[in-house]
């Protein structure tokens, strides 16, 4: 195997026990990146070329910073120290965490110049552990969309099993990175399903951890009450040891909870046996929104999605999980209209801070005062989604709309939260440690086929957002191909705090799967 | 469907939201929100019973898992020059703004 391709925790050990050097991983995966990846993302990017199959994950490669910190692990281990548990294994960053001295742009033109004065806790963790970044990769801008194709910089991350396709989003240049063997790990946030939906559209593994598994320290925030940073791997024991390196306490974040970090990785090969794996009606549908009728209509997920469900479902049986049916989530197809409203007020809040005083893009417009100074600013450096999510968000949120609109979307919220109680309460009726779903109502679309209408947009994320209200813990497993040979994904939701539970589902997923002939596939961009 | 938010309720967002926009881009972003708040009305179809309470957020913070409150003491910031370094316009340590709209008091 080529040493680009070697797992997370394969590429630790060796290190650890000198078999490879972090030097020689680290160099093999800035080859491999400077071979796929193409231009890297940039403002006004223009081209009259034909289409050239690379990937664009980066916005910036670091590869002086990554041979240093490569160095240092080596030198470590030379002097008899322990480089720690993540020792060697090249990982990317979505760019929308700072790391010091590095550009943090947010994919907006609003932070194009911004260099972060300090580095964000889950990545200095990352670094503390061993671990070598290789640079930030795209998104889409401030993580506002599901495809990457609002990026203000171009070109956007392509699917690398089909770069006609999007990678999805927003963390897409992570899963695209992740999938093209460009670094074991990546570091991304999931607000709405944009760890799960990209990962899925990739065929990684990606976790939403619970709602404040992970510290924010130093991401740059979209909406408050949603945001998880979380891991992009290519297996679910890459995936866990990331989780146990990022997880924790943080006196920087008051939102990062004091719950115990287990190793996430002792209890991967316990098998589901006992477990209660539920599947529920409501997440086997697909509901569409028709602007012209203001009607919701309600599909059936494609066949593929929901045999590749089903199989797990199997699979897991097999292994020893009860599967409970009919586990009812009614308030699942209200995820995306509440999500409408808050991430909106959340977004539009967070945004007020860009005004081209402290920080960031100023006009170099001649401006008779600070409010035209202000205007020119935002109007010329944040693209349409900031601007629409801000303006969406200051009328909901208003005083004679709030009770309307956004009092009655936290109200929602307390319902979605309550469907998942039920499913999950140890005395209650199903008593599921974990809910099986498909991960997208699809696999990735073509580039340009949904990007400018936002709404059917926003309801791509429609099977992954109701755990973001809810806070609970989620996880998307790749699961196979469609007939176009484009990855499918499953998705495990699990009560609070349950990450450990949820990888071990995933692993025994694994396990039941090694021998299928698609996990031997390789993204078309190492064919 | 009755557009909810007429040019004039859009052009008061824009004010508010301190942004100023093309007139294809405005276009564009009163349809989206359009578009988007007609969604939003599904959620009138949900019988909100009163005792259910908006939530802030999904999970609960009991006290045993939140974050106990920091000792109150100024920590100093390590690289001050760094984070005014990232200013469009500085003078000493003084960020420098165009003209601030204010009314002379009598």
């Amino acid at each position: 195997m080529n040493l680009h391709e070697l797992p997370a925790h394969v590429i630790a050990r060796r290190v650890q026990s000198g078999e490879l050097s972090a030097l020689e991983v680290t160099n093999a995966a800035l080859a491999h990146i400077e071979k796929v990846d193409g231009a890297s993302g940039q403002l006004d990017y223009e081209t009259t070329g034909p289409p050239d199959y690379a990937i664009h994950a980066f916005i910036t490669v670091t590869a002086e910073r990554a041979r240093a910190q490569a160095r240092a692990v080596d030198a470590k281990l030379a002097a008899g120290k322990d480089p720690g548990p993540l020792a060697g294994i090249p990982f990317t960053v979505k760019d929308i965490f700072c790391v010091e001295g590095t550009p943090t742009t947010a994919a907006s033109r609003i932070l194009a110049n911004f260099t972060a004065p300090y580095t964000a806790t889950p990545v200095a963790r990352l670094e503390a552990a061993g671990g070598v970044m290789l640079g930030k990769v795209n998104l889409d801008e401030f993580t506002y969309g599901s495809s990457n194709e609002s990026s203000a910089f171009q070109p956007a991350t392509r699917n690398p099993w089909d770069t006609s396709r999007v990678p999805g989003g927003s963390s897409g240049g992570s899963a695209a990175a992740v999938a093209a063997f460009e670094g074991a790990l990546s570091l991304g946030t999931d607000t709405a399903g944009s760890i799960r939906q990209p990962a899925s559209f990739c065929g990684v593994v990606g976790m939403k951890p619970t709602y404040g598994r992970v510290s924010r320290y130093g991401l740059i925030a979209f909406g408050s009450s949603l945001d998880c940073p979380g891991p992009l791997a290519r297996n679910v024991t890459d995936a866990a040891m990331m989780l146990n390196v990022i997880a924790g306490a943080d006196p920087r974040d008051a939102t990062a909870a004091t719950v115990h970090v287990p190793d996430y990785t002792a209890r991967l090969h316990e098998g589901v046996r006992g477990l209660r794996i539920g599947l529920s009606p409501e997440y086997f549908r697909v509901t569409f929104f028709d602007a012209a009728t203001g009607e919701l209509h309600e599909r059936a997920l494609p066949e593929e999605i929901r045999a590749a469900t089903l199989r797990a479902a199997e699979l897991l049986a097999q292994a020893g999980a009860e599967i409970i049916e009919d586990v009812p989530m009614p308030h699942t197809k209200y995820g995306i209209p509440a999500y409408f409203v808050i991430s909106r007020v959340e977004a539009a809040s967070n945004l007020h801070r860009f005004d081209g005083v402290k920080y960031g893009h100023r006009t170099k417009a001649a401006v008779g005062d600070l409010r035209e100074m202000y205007r020119k600013s935002r109007a010329e450096a944040f693209g349409g989604q900031p601007k629409l999510r801000i303006l969406m968000g200051m009328y909901v949120s208003a005083a004679q709309y709030s009770e309307q609109y956004y009092n009655r979307a936290l109200r929602v919220r307390s319902l979605i939260r309550r469907d998942f109680e039920e499913a999950f309460d140890p005395a209650g009726r199903k008593r599921l440690h974990a809910l099986l779903t498909p991960a997208t109502p699809s696999t990735a679309f073509p580039i340009g086929d949904v990007f400018g209408d936002s709404v059917l947009m926003q309801y791509s994320d429609q099977l992954n957002v109701p755990a973001n209200h809810a806070g609970n813990p989620g996880v998307s497993l790749p699961a196979g191909f469609d007939a176009d040979g484009l990855p499918i994904g499953i998705q495990l939701l699990g009560p609070d705090f349950s990450e450990g539970t949820l990888l071990r589902v995933g692993r025994a997923y694994e396990l039941a799967t090694e021998a299928d002939a698609w996990r031997r596939e390789k993204s078309v961009s190492v064919a | 469907m009755p557009e909810e938010i007429t040019p004039e309720v859009f052009n008061h967002l824009v004010e508010l939201a301190a942004l100023e926009l093309a007139p294809e881009e405005a276009a564009y972003l009163r349809r989206e929100l359009n578009h988007q708040l007609a969604a939003i009305h599904i959620l009138e179809q949900i019988p909100l019973e009163a005792r259910i309470e908006p939530a802030a957020r999904g999970v609960p913070y009991p006290p045993e898992v939140s974050a106990p409150l920091r000792e109150d003491v100024h920590l100093p910031y390590p690289n001050v020059a760094a984070l005014l370094a990232q200013a469009p316009e500085m003078d000493d340590d003084q960020f420098v703004v165009p003209e601030i709209p204010h009314e002379e008091l009598e």
